[in-house]
């Protein structure tokens, strides 16, 4: 993996997100959400350090409706961990990286 | 620079918190080569970062949006040689001459130490609140507001953020109900008028929330009407709550606070403790507001520089 977060769109999330075979930190957000820009390093600081054991992904709310409604996401940011499929965490709100990272090691 | 290497040098000035007061004041001190550490526990731009427009910073004649200005100074901060950790502060010991910081990263030591750590929404304590958190409650009109498009939505306070945001919701959704616990509201006149005159807002004057419902999202409010004691349910995709700001100071003891836990200083931002300053939001003051926390945070630096030398 390129140890960078990716963006995706409505119609990559199945193979991308749900069919992946590492888990799955997705970030929900938009370009007007000024928090979002805030957690941007934090997930890129994300993708580094995880490198292969960890894909982190971005979708944009706008562009991607259908994916932010199937998660109820009502908020941003929202990031989603998600392993074989499943939604392991959902997380509201700008997070330090020290709880994610501690999230993402537990499921690892 | 990784906390190991941090842990053995002791800091000039080390800086708890990342909003306008803490990089303003790294700005000046690291203009005055103090050796400057910046701790924050979430993100740079402190609270301003959640808003959709600053308007009434003096210099930017069209505004400019919260999120940028925060970037701005992070970027201005550092040009002048700031230390930035993101790292959450768990407890300080701020009596003896060389200041302890404890954070998950490790341990910081300073000569001086300014507190500008801020503050967090205030929470209403009342049932579905937590727990529908994300599923239409909201602290947030900027980042969350477009989710509620042609939705009918409530906002809770009675202040100028409230109804600011209230104004800016307009954009999006059909129909605001403005809940305020008391008669009048506390918005500057401009604000007010702004709103009576919106067709979309619905003010509730004298009411309180006593719940809000809903299973997978909200759906209701549950609303008393405290001059009549009347209950009435307030259908609702959203609440938007404004209803005041709580400082971040759970690890700070020892220093003298109000009643509300804002930390009291003197005009040169000096607490009783020599060497241990505060700035901006979580200080006892009359207005917080971004200007005066920069300006608080260049007094504090001025301080800090004045009292190590």
């Amino acid at each position: 993996m390129s140890g960078k977060p990716v963006d995706i769109s409505d119609n990559q999330f199945q193979e991308e997100v749900i069919e992946a075979n590492v888990p799955v930190l997705v970030d929900f957000w938009a370009s007007w959400c000024g928090p979002c820009r805030m957690v941007a390093p934090v997930l890129e600081e994300m993708a580094q350090e995880y490198q292969d054991r960890l894909k982190v992904v971005k979708v944009n709310v706008d562009e991607n409706p259908d994916t932010a409604s199937r998660y109820s996401v009502m908020s941003i940011p929202t990031m989603i961990l998600f392993k074989n499929g499943e939604v392991l965490e959902t997380l509201v709100g700008v997070r330090k990286k020290d709880e994610l990272s501690g999230i993402v090691e537990q499921n690892l | 620079m990784s906390s190991l290497e941090s842990q053995n040098e002791t800091y000039d000035m080390i800086i708890l918190g990342a909003g306008p007061a803490g990089l303003t004041a790294a700005i000046y001190a690291c203009r005055a080569n103090l050796k400057t550490l910046v701790l924050e526990s979430m993100l740079s731009g402190g609270e301003i970062t959640a808003t959709d427009q600053l308007d009434n910073y003096p210099g930017f004649p069209e505004g400019i949006s919260g999120a940028e200005f925060g970037e701005r100074l992070e970027k201005q901060a550092k040009r002048f040689g700031a230390e930035l950790n993101f790292a959450a502060v768990e407890k300080v010991e701020l009596e003896a001459e060389i200041k302890r910081v404890f954070t998950a990263q490790g341990e910081f030591h300073g000569r001086t130490v300014l507190i500008a750590t801020g503050t967090a929404p205030r929470t209403l304590g009342v049932p579905g609140e937590e727990k529908l958190r994300g599923r239409g409650i909201s602290f947030c009109a900027t980042c969350d507001g477009p989710f509620f498009r042609e939705k009918r939505v409530a906002v809770i306070g009675g202040g100028d953020s409230a109804v600011e945001e209230a104004l800016y919701l307009t954009r999006f959704v059909d129909k605001i109900d403005l809940i305020h616990r008391r008669e009048n509201l506390r918005a500057i006149p401009s604000l007010q008028e702004k709103m009576f005159s919106n067709p979309k807002i619905e003010f509730h004057k004298n009411c309180v929330v006593k719940e809000f419902g809903g299973e997978q999202k909200v759906e209701k409010i549950i609303v008393e009407n405290l001059a009549d004691s009347s209950i009435k349910e307030l259908p609702a995709d959203g609440a938007f709550l404004y209803v005041g700001r709580i400082p971040n100071v759970e690890f700070i003891e020892g220093i003298e606070k109000d009643a509300q836990g804002f930390i009291i200083t003197n005009e040169e931002m000096e607490t009783a403790l020599p060497g241990v300053f505060a700035a901006g939001d979580i200080r006892r003051k009359y207005l917080r507001q971004v200007l005066t926390a920069a300006a608080d945070g260049a007094i504090a630096a001025a301080m800090s520089i004045k009292y190590l030398s």
